[in-house]
């Protein structure tokens, strides 16, 4: 199981990353916008996406859009975890096609929760 | 009315007496007809009415600069009165706060990093001869593997005193890398009180520019469609004041129960 996340803050990528290692995910790599993101995940194989929703460059939204949009990537599934709390926003992302939605500031069990319901709903 | 009170409390009462004194002059002067003086007059109420605004302005131009100049904070020591002599503006203040807080994050995160291992290994560790002391208390155990059991016993409480005292280590040094909040909480202050100064000089200079406006006669037009919308997808950040506001999620289970009443 292969992991990118995305985030433009270093600090909160590698909380992101140490949780999902306590979860046993212990392939992650990085990214601090979708810009960088996209060509990864074109070429990196991944299984799972993590990612911020405000960002400079391109934004988290925008780079669900384009995962949505490539016939590679189209199935790949991608968890928001962000600050970002407007209802209209969370009805943005559900209608880009996001799996899952947490909004910071989380816990580790709502982390573990939201990834297990995803994987539960694939297999 | 409530406009009249507003227009009568925006004058300098000193501005007031004068401008009676002059409209009574004017009044005679168009009586008597000296339309010259009253054409002078009428110049000079004008001028009246400009200096009364340059002075308002002057008055907030000096208050701002005010606020800007004490807007210093008292360093504790040589070190810190360095980093903040460097510092002149709010905006390198807030930069401070952002590489202050980023450094105790990483500092922080490295240190876990560092003491999350080991306590797996002893947890690894004791599980392990738990289990073989188990087996010895069942008496299922032969000599020979006892006498390895011993020396790991031994090894084990070695190695777990050495553990212990380097996570506790690295928790002190965690307690000590939150020493940030005291620095940044004085600079935040300090921010926070010069955007409430700008805001209150700010406020008085729109009440009296629309003060103005009311005694010139002024109108103006805006166009709404110029103002730039908020644009969501750009994002927002975390929203502040969340109370009674219907528009935003104020937990996760807010989340929750709008992506399952979406189909989730």
């Amino acid at each position: 199981m292969k992991i990118l996340v995305v985030d433009d803050f270093s600090t909160m990528r590698r909380i992101i990353k140490n949780l999902l290692r306590d979860l046993g995910f212990t392939n992650t790599d990085e990214a601090d916008d979708g810009n960088t993101a996209l060509p990864m995940l074109r070429t990196g194989k991944y299984d799972f996406l993590v990612t911020d929703w405000n960002m400079p460059g391109m934004t988290g939204i925008d780079l669900l859009k384009e995962v949505r949009a490539d016939a590679n990537l189209k199935n790949l599934p991608v968890l928001m975890v962000t600050a970002e709390a407007k209802r209209d926003q969370i009805v943005a992302a559900a209608q880009a096609g996001v799996n899952g939605y947490v909004v910071k500031p989380f816990t580790a069990a709502v982390l573990k929760e939201k990834i297990e319901k995803i994987f539960e709903r694939i297999q | 009315m409530g406009n009249l009170d507003k227009k009568k409390a925006a004058l300098d009462p000193e501005v007031t007496a004068r401008l009676r004194e002059q409209s009574d002059e004017l009044k005679a002067a168009v009586d008597s007809g000296d339309y010259a003086g009253a054409m002078k007059l009428i110049t000079e109420l004008n001028e009246m009415r400009d200096q009364s605004l340059y002075r308002e302005v002057g008055r907030l131009t000096r208050s701002l600069h005010e606020s800007m100049r004490n807007f210093q904070i008292a360093p504790q020591n040589a070190e810190q009165a360095e980093a903040l002599s460097k510092m002149t503006d709010a905006s390198d203040r807030l930069s401070y706060v952002v590489e202050m807080t980023s450094k105790a994050a990483n500092r922080t995160l490295d240190l876990v990093e560092e003491a999350m291992p080991k306590a797996n290994a002893i947890r690894e560790q004791a599980t392990s001869l738990r289990d073989d002391w188990l087996r010895l208390r069942r008496r299922e155990m032969k000599p020979a593997e006892f006498r390895a059991l011993y020396e790991r016993i031994d090894g084990f409480f070695v190695s777990i005193s050495d553990e212990a005292e380097e996570m506790y280590g690295s928790l002190s040094e965690i307690l000590l890398a939150q020493d940030f909040q005291d620095l940044t909480g004085q600079v935040i202050q300090k921010v926070t009180t010069l955007v409430k100064e700008v805001e209150d000089n700010l406020l008085s200079l729109v009440v009296m520019a629309s003060n103005v406006d009311k005694i010139t006669g002024t109108t103006h037009e805006f166009d709404e469609s110029e103002r730039e919308p908020e644009d969501p997808t750009k994002g927002v950040g975390p929203q502040v004041n969340t109370e009674g506001r219907v528009d935003v999620v104020s937990n996760q289970d807010d989340v929750d129960d709008l992506l399952s009443s979406l189909g989730f």
